[in-house]
């Protein structure tokens, strides 16, 4: 029952973003010191996780494919897809959630415990959609962007790592990454990236809103909404998949 | 003037407010007091609208504030000042731009005129060298006054405080109540004070309304509060020593 009640609370909770909002100029202000909170602040995490990542995928590749039939460019064939399709999407959702989406929740629940957003709700203002609505756009507005960043610090990890341990010659490598490229699998990560960042910001906005208590409980909403994030992301990982690629 | 009519709330089973009505006039200091827990947050923050009541009704100047609908409530809202336990200023911004904030959303001012404005209420609560500090470098007390001059920098017609001088020395203490009592002469605001400090109930209480167990249980003034006669209500005043020994010398 408790899961009925919750899961219906947000879907309240994302009705009240659009009702009774305040001017645009308001949030067009709010929504650019988000995206420079967000995109700004998640890119250095971004781009080192995304270039040891495709470093990584490169050298386990590498010793993964023994047989001397298999062209050596296969290997920058598989790192990309890997990057494209899951690694930059995903893997990096699951790290914005632990950065972004725990921010996200602990500061609202700081501001509820404080009575921040009483005072903004008792001046009459919508304190959901003053407060939220920024956060989700510029989450659905960055997050595709840090996408992108990471595919290409992979790869370019990828690069780096092949050619200094001579895993594999730099031609072949940039071969292999054009060979029987499919560009649908950009859009395709691009779609995810937006819907991740919705469920992200949206489920870590809501966690920390909705706290009560002191910080104690601001933790614990910090948590779930890390916790929360992550089976959202696998779930809608897989329906993407299913419904997009099968 | 605010009037609440048979004011009820509870949480799951616990009856927090039964039937409370009363009257806060224009202009005047109403205190709300009662010991910790007997509902004197709540029914603040049910006039205000945070939180909803099970029943009851709640008039604005003759506007039925629980029946209306958004953009009235909105309204309302807007001619309402608030001054919070912990002062809840936004910890990202600068105490001008604290104070700056009711301006920026409800008003369409130019900023030299938001500015002007701004440094006004910051002169009148003595705060004018701390513009540009951010809430965590200044105290406890210089939070509420941040607090009071963010209340009112929209001109309120209503002006509410929960808990004022809580965790504050006595002197700052005095100074917030007496800074709230001539806001609400000089602006000739509906001021609600919920406290329960006797210092502030003797100094700034027109207008007293004592909370026991979720009931109202005597109305009155600071002149009369010492005879009620009812004996919750002398335990509560008569708790503090300098008050039970000033009784002992009357």
């Amino acid at each position: 029952m408790r899961f009925f009640y919750e899961v219906g609370r947000y879907f309240i909770f994302l009705r009240s973003l659009f009702i009774n909002r305040e001017s645009f100029y308001t949030y067009y202000k709010l929504v650019l010191e988000e995206c420079i909170a967000i995109g700004i602040g998640s890119l250095f995490l971004v781009v080192l996780v995304s270039t040891f990542i495709g470093a990584v995928s490169t050298v386990q590749t590498a010793y993964n494919l023994v047989s001397p039939l298999i062209p050596r460019y296969v290997i920058a064939q598989v790192v990309r897809e890997m990057t494209v399709l899951e690694l930059a999407p995903t893997i990096m959702a699951i790290i914005f959630a632990g950065k972004v989406g725990s921010s996200m929740a602990g500061n609202l629940g700081t501001m509820r415990i404080t009575e921040q957003i009483d005072a903004v709700e008792v001046m009459g203002i919508n304190s959901i959609s003053y407060l939220v609505l920024p956060k989700i756009v510029a989450s659905m507005l960055m997050y595709p962007m840090l996408v992108i960043v990471a595919g290409f610090c992979s790869l370019f990890g990828g690069y780096l790592v092949g050619s200094a341990t001579g895993i594999i010659t730099p031609p072949e490598y940039i071969f292999g990454l054009r060979f029987v490229f499919n560009d649908f699998t950009i859009s395709f990560a691009l779609i995810k990236s937006i819907v991740f960042a919705f469920l992200v910001s949206s489920i870590s906005s809501f966690k920390g809103f909705y706290t009560h208590g002191g910080a104690l409980e601001v933790g614990i909403a910090t948590t779930q909404a890390v916790t929360n994030s992550v089976i959202a992301i696998l779930l809608a990982d897989y329906f993407l998949a299913q419904l997009l690629l099968a | 003037m605010i009037k609440i009519k048979d004011i009820h709330k509870s949480f799951a089973d616990k009856m927090v407010l039964e039937g409370v009505s009363g009257e806060f006039k224009k202009g005047t200091c109403n205190l709300i007091i009662g010991a910790s827990g007997t509902g004197k947050s709540v029914l603040l923050k049910c006039i205000v609208g945070l939180i909803p009541s099970d029943k009851g009704t709640i008039f604005y100047d003759l506007r039925n504030f629980s029946n209306a609908d958004h953009e009235i409530k909105a309204q309302i809202r807007r001619e309402i000042g608030m001054l919070f336990q912990g002062g809840a200023l936004f910890d990202s911004k600068t105490v001008e731009q604290n104070v700056m904030f009711p301006l920026d959303i409800l008003t369409k001012m130019p900023l030299g005129e938001k500015l002007d404005r701004v440094n006004f209420c910051l002169k009148r609560v003595g705060l004018e060298n701390a513009a540009k500090k951010m809430p965590s470098e200044i105290s406890g007390g210089m939070r509420k006054r941040v607090g009071i001059a963010r209340a009112i920098v929209n001109n309120p017609a209503y002006l509410f405080c929960d808990e004022p001088n809580s965790g504050l020395d006595p002197q700052t203490s005095i100074l917030i109540d007496e800074l709230i009592q001539d806001i609400t002469y000089e602006f000739n605001t509906t001021t609600i004070v919920v406290t329960h400090d006797m210092n502030s109930v003797m100094g700034i209480g027109d207008n007293i309304m004592f909370l026991y167990k979720g009931h109202k249980l005597w109305e009155g003034n600071k002149e009369n509060i010492t005879h009620s006669g009812i004996q919750e209500l002398d335990d509560f005043v008569f708790a503090n020593k300098v008050m039970s020994a000033l009784r002992d010398k009357l």
